[in-house]
């Protein structure tokens, strides 16, 4: 019993959200309608004491529950990078779904669930538990994208995100069992000693496999035809959810996966990846600039971005591992910023998404388009903002392991991307004003405000912040 | 001071400037005042605080003074500041235009002055920053960020064709740094830091060398700018409000011929001999060829900016040529174009409050109702075709001098270039200030103001001052630069010893 309870100590996070879930459905279904408000704060509570478990509990690592779960550096960092995405877009999307009339609480139970899958997701240690940690978010995902159920493009986006989501997930199950067909055992580390140096052509197709599922999750390309159009299509809230929370799993699980079960076969696995990431950032820079709508520029943003931080994983390397945690930590924080202000677009009630509908901002509300010119500048990689540190790490990683093509078509494509980010600005502060956005609600204001002031000053005092992503890539190695 | 370094406190003592008129609250004609008197206060303060650097800088050290270092980024990353003798005029040109800035907009800008003043401030610290940083990573940061506010003050208080000019100027700028970002990593990867110091003493590999050389070459090229990544200039200057212009021709222009003295020369001397005839020939083009076309010209700011270019043209050719004139010439070429170039967009942007346009043939005549102003261009025009007496001289002269120990024909090829310059000054001269004064729109048109000769009384001071007595200048940057050829002569001499070396044992 007493491994048990070690055991369960190594997984509290999951096991607060777990438990937490469960009442709060009981809770919901006793109350009935009017519960929404007391399950928002609730779950809430429920993510920061999680995060707070995370920050204040035991630094130790260990795999634990049969080699099924591990705790470690990197596993927390994600963690408490994923739990804090949801936190904000829980906060934040109180008032956007209070207008569309959809604040229902089944929503936070949702977003809950998800989070319970991504973090069991990035503590997978093998193949079974990786499974399941995947399914438990997706399915949830499929749900909160639909959630808006009398919309036709939000159901749209929940049936398509299902479906195509439906077959990656068999993909990535088709080379799980190759996998295990080949290498005998489903976990990672198991899988890591039986291939060392040369690998079966069977475990190199359960590679390819497994990272078309990843890939999908993570939406980079080839595997990205989903994006744009669930992102638009689900209510804001939720797409942001998709950008942040979810993002950081996808990325921290293969990340994982392909690090620590795959450590001798580097060259094959570093072919795909420098071929998803060039793809990823070439047509995430080209395709966003003809975008209208702001959620789905974003959306090929994503995948430029997510191109960005394969970058540092085709570097490999203690130092690739931490220029991917420095981005997505920087990513993060620029992206919910940005949907601060998406979700701050409203007129007279009515939620607007159009890129011409910020025009002269600057003059209607100089605050706002201050804070969302940087997120643009920001995100456009250019100094001294905290997205031009992202991409230092990750591309100097790059450098250093000789990488020299994929740097320069990265920060060549990055240019590209500067133009359509450039485009935000100029809207917001060359142009002639359209109508004013009503008040925004508090909650993304300061959000804003506060990734804001994140993104402009981390040059300033960045030592505490590199140490961590340092420490956690280590713990992968 | 104030327990940071002077050089900290010059370089960002206008962001407490920003800072405070961020939160004047109001727009009433009294706070924009206060916001006016708040940028030019700051201005002059940090003005002072650099004339007390320079009267405590030694010119006859080579070494980097009011050196600052403080941990930053760890890994090799430090916030590290100092001045040398090629670096300090430039922080010395850079605080004395920017009181001239805000004076010149003092009254030309009623729309939204706060923010222009705030983004003028911020503009301010990064363009010093640029000058002071002793670590590649801070240099980049402050170089690459003052394209910030650049691209805000000409996209806001720009022209008609602004958007197009301010994302030309952006993307441009950028695709050429993001290529030196590439190659600074290398460097940090062969040296372990980004400390320039530390790099000014690294050797690399002769190979490697020259994709370096070509990394920095793709942004300093498109900044300085050279032919043929020129085109994005003119656009930006005939978009950009009067004092815009004055910051991009008086101080942006010279990062890029700053970092070829700073980087390119003393960290890769071989690559830099063997691309030399490659700038020298692209500079030959920009002088000859942009001044045919500054000829052509019928907005009086596009054909100056076509003149920066070949005086830029100049300045390439002078630090490529490595020799002790060349370099300091080019120094000297910079700090003078800093100041001409500035004036002429002053009095075109004189001319352009009262008319609001800068159509040549708008104008003529102007003589006969404007006699100070017309006194006060012709000083900057003959400045600008370098008649000796003028600080355009000099410069020019060194240059030429430098490049011709070297390779005669292009010091031949350059020097029709003066010929070139003095028809498109004189020429623009003769159209607006004599000819008839026939049209109607300049029947009342006004001489200086009090303000705009307090604006022009400066410069005309030191343009004068430095044709006759150039040593100030000169001799702050003699040491740094003999000790820069210095290097460069033993880092090539080296090589040829060992490929000689190499040959002997074959």
């Amino acid at each position: 019993m007493a491994s048990l309870s070690l055991s369960l100590a190594h997984c509290l996070p999951e096991l607060i959200l777990a438990a937490g879930v469960l009442v709060l459905v009981l809770l919901g279904a006793i109350r009935g309608k009017d519960s929404d408000v007391l399950v928002t704060e609730t779950a809430a509570g429920l993510l920061g004491a999680a995060i707070l478990v995370i920050l204040l509990g035991g630094k130790t690592n260990a795999i634990v529950f049969d080699g099924a779960f591990i705790n470690d550096g990197f596993g927390r960092f994600m963690k408490v990078l994923t739990l804090a995405g949801s936190l904000v877009t829980l906060v934040m999307s109180r008032d956007f779904l209070a207008a569309e009339k959809i604040d229902k609480f089944e929503f936070p139970i949702l977003i809950l669930l998800s989070t319970l899958g991504m973090l069991m997701l990035i503590s997978a240690a093998g193949l079974i538990a990786l499974y399941i940690g995947l399914e438990l978010m997706s399915l949830a995902l499929y749900v909160l994208a639909a959630f808006h159920r009398d919309n036709i493009r939000a159901s749209e986006a929940g049936l398509k995100y299902f479906v195509l989501g439906a077959l990656s997930s068999g993909m990535l199950l088709y080379g799980a069992s190759l996998l295990y067909g080949f290498a005998g055992t489903v976990s990672f580390a198991g899988i890591a000693e039986t291939i060392n140096e040369r690998a079966s052509l069977g475990v190199v197709f359960g590679l390819v496999f497994l990272m078309v599922g990843l890939a999908f999750k993570m939406s980079a390309v080839p595997f990205h035809m989903w994006t744009p159009d669930v992102y638009e299509g689900a209510p804001t809230p939720v797409t942001a959810f998709f950008i942040t929370a979810v993002k950081m799993a996808a990325v921290a699980i293969t990340l994982r996966v392909i690090l620590t079960a795959f450590p001798g076969i580097a060259p094959q696995w570093r072919q795909i990846v420098i071929f998803l990431s060039i793809l990823s950032m070439v047509l995430g820079s080209f395709a966003a600039i003809g975008q209208a709508n702001i959620k789905r520029l974003m959306a090929y943003s994503t995948i430029g971005h997510v191109g960005f931080a394969l970058v540092g994983l085709a570097a490999g390397g203690e130092a690739g591992v931490a220029g991917v945690l420095a981005y997505m930590a920087i990513y993060l924080v620029m992206t919910l910023g940005t949907f601060a202000g998406i979700l701050s677009m409203r007129v007279d009630g009515e939620g607007v998404e159009n890129i011409s509908d910020l025009a002269g901002l600057a003059k209607t509300d100089g605050v706002m388009a201050f804070f969302f010119a940087m997120m643009m500048f920001s995100l456009a990689g250019i100094p001294p903002l905290a997205g031009f540190f992202a991409k230092w790490y990750v591309f100097n990683a790059a450098i250093q392991a000789q990488l020299y093509p994929l740097a320069v078509i990265g920060v060549l494509s990055s240019v590209v991307a500067a133009f359509y980010y450039l485009r935000i600005v100029k809207v917001m502060y060359f142009d002639e004003p359209a109508p004013a956005f009503d008040r925004a609600a508090p909650a993304p204001r300061i959000v804003l405000a506060v990734s804001g002031i994140l993104v402009v000053f981390l040059f300033a005092y960045p030592g505490l912040f590199i140490d961590a992503t340092m420490a956690a890539a280590k713990s992968l190695f | 001071m104030f327990g940071f370094g002077i050089l900290s406190c010059i370089v960002f003592l206008p962001l407490a400037g920003a800072g405070f008129i961020l939160a004047l609250r109001g727009n009433d004609e009294a706070t924009l005042e206060n916001a006016r008197w708040a940028a030019l206060g700051t201005t002059v303060i940090v003005l002072l605080l650099s004339l007390y650097a320079y009267a405590r800088f030694d010119p006859s050290s080579s070494a980097f003074q009011f050196v600052e270092e403080k941990g930053w980024f760890g890994h090799g990353l430090v916030y590290k500041m100092g001045v040398d003798g090629i670096s300090f005029p430039f922080v010395l040109l850079t605080t004395f235009l920017m009181p001239i800035c805000i004076l010149a907009s003092w009254q030309s800008i009623q729309n939204r002055v706060k923010e222009y003043m705030i983004t003028f401030l911020v503009l301010e610290t990064l363009m010093i920053g640029v000058f002071c940083a002793l670590d590649l990573v801070l240099f980049y940061l402050f170089f690459e960020g003052s394209m910030i506010p650049m691209f805000l003050i000409i996209g806001i208080w720009g022209h008609a064709r602004r958007i197009y000019a301010t994302f030309k100027f952006f993307l441009y700028t950028f695709a050429g740094s993001v290529l030196m970002l590439l190659a600074i990593m290398a460097m940090y990867g062969v040296a372990g830091t980004t400390d320039i110091t530390v790099l000014l003493h690294t050797h690399f590999p002769s190979p490697m060398q020259k994709w370096l050389w070509l990394g920095f070459f793709a942004s300093l090229a498109v900044k300085t700018p050279m032919w043929p990544v020129h085109t994005w200039l003119p656009d930006a200057h005939v978009e950009a409000p009067t004092a815009g212009s004055v910051l991009l021709a008086g101080v942006l222009l010279k990062f890029g011929a700053y970092g070829f003295i700073r980087f390119s020369l003393p960290m890769f001397p071989e690559a830099s001999a063997y691309f030399a005839p490659l700038v020298f020939a692209l500079s030959v083009i920009a002088i000859i060829y942009t001044s045919l076309v500054a000829l052509v010209q019928e907005d009086m700011k596009k054909l100056i900016a076509y003149t920066s270019v070949a005086h830029m043209g100049l300045v390439t050719m002078g630090i490529f040529s490595v020799t002790p004139q060349g370099v300091q010439g080019a120094v000297f070429q910079m700090v003078s174009h800093g100041l001409v170039s500035a004036a002429l967009f002053l009095c075109v942007g004189v001319l352009y409050d009262r008319l609001h346009t800068h159509e040549i043939a708008a104008y003529g005549g102007l003589v006969a109702r404007m006699p100070i102003y017309a006194a006060v261009f012709m000083i900057f025009t003959l400045a600008n075709l370098g008649l000796p007496g003028t600080s355009g001289f000099i410069g020019e002269f060194l240059t030429l001098l430098g490049t011709f120990r070297i390779n005669s024909w292009v010091a031949f090829l350059a020097t029709t270039g003066l010929i070139w310059s003095a028809a498109y000054a004189l020429y623009l001269y003769r159209r607006i200030i004599f000819d008839v004064l026939d049209k109607p729109s300049l029947a009342a048109i006004r001489d200086f103001s009090w303000r705009e000769a307090t604006l022009f009384a400066p410069l005309v001071a030191l343009t004068i001052f430095f044709g006759v007595y150039p040593a100030p200048v000169l001799e702050a940057s003699a040491a740094a630069i003999s000790t820069l050829i210095k290097g460069y002569d033993t880092a090539l001499g080296e090589t040829k010893t060992a490929a000689l070396f190499r040959l002997k044992a074959e």
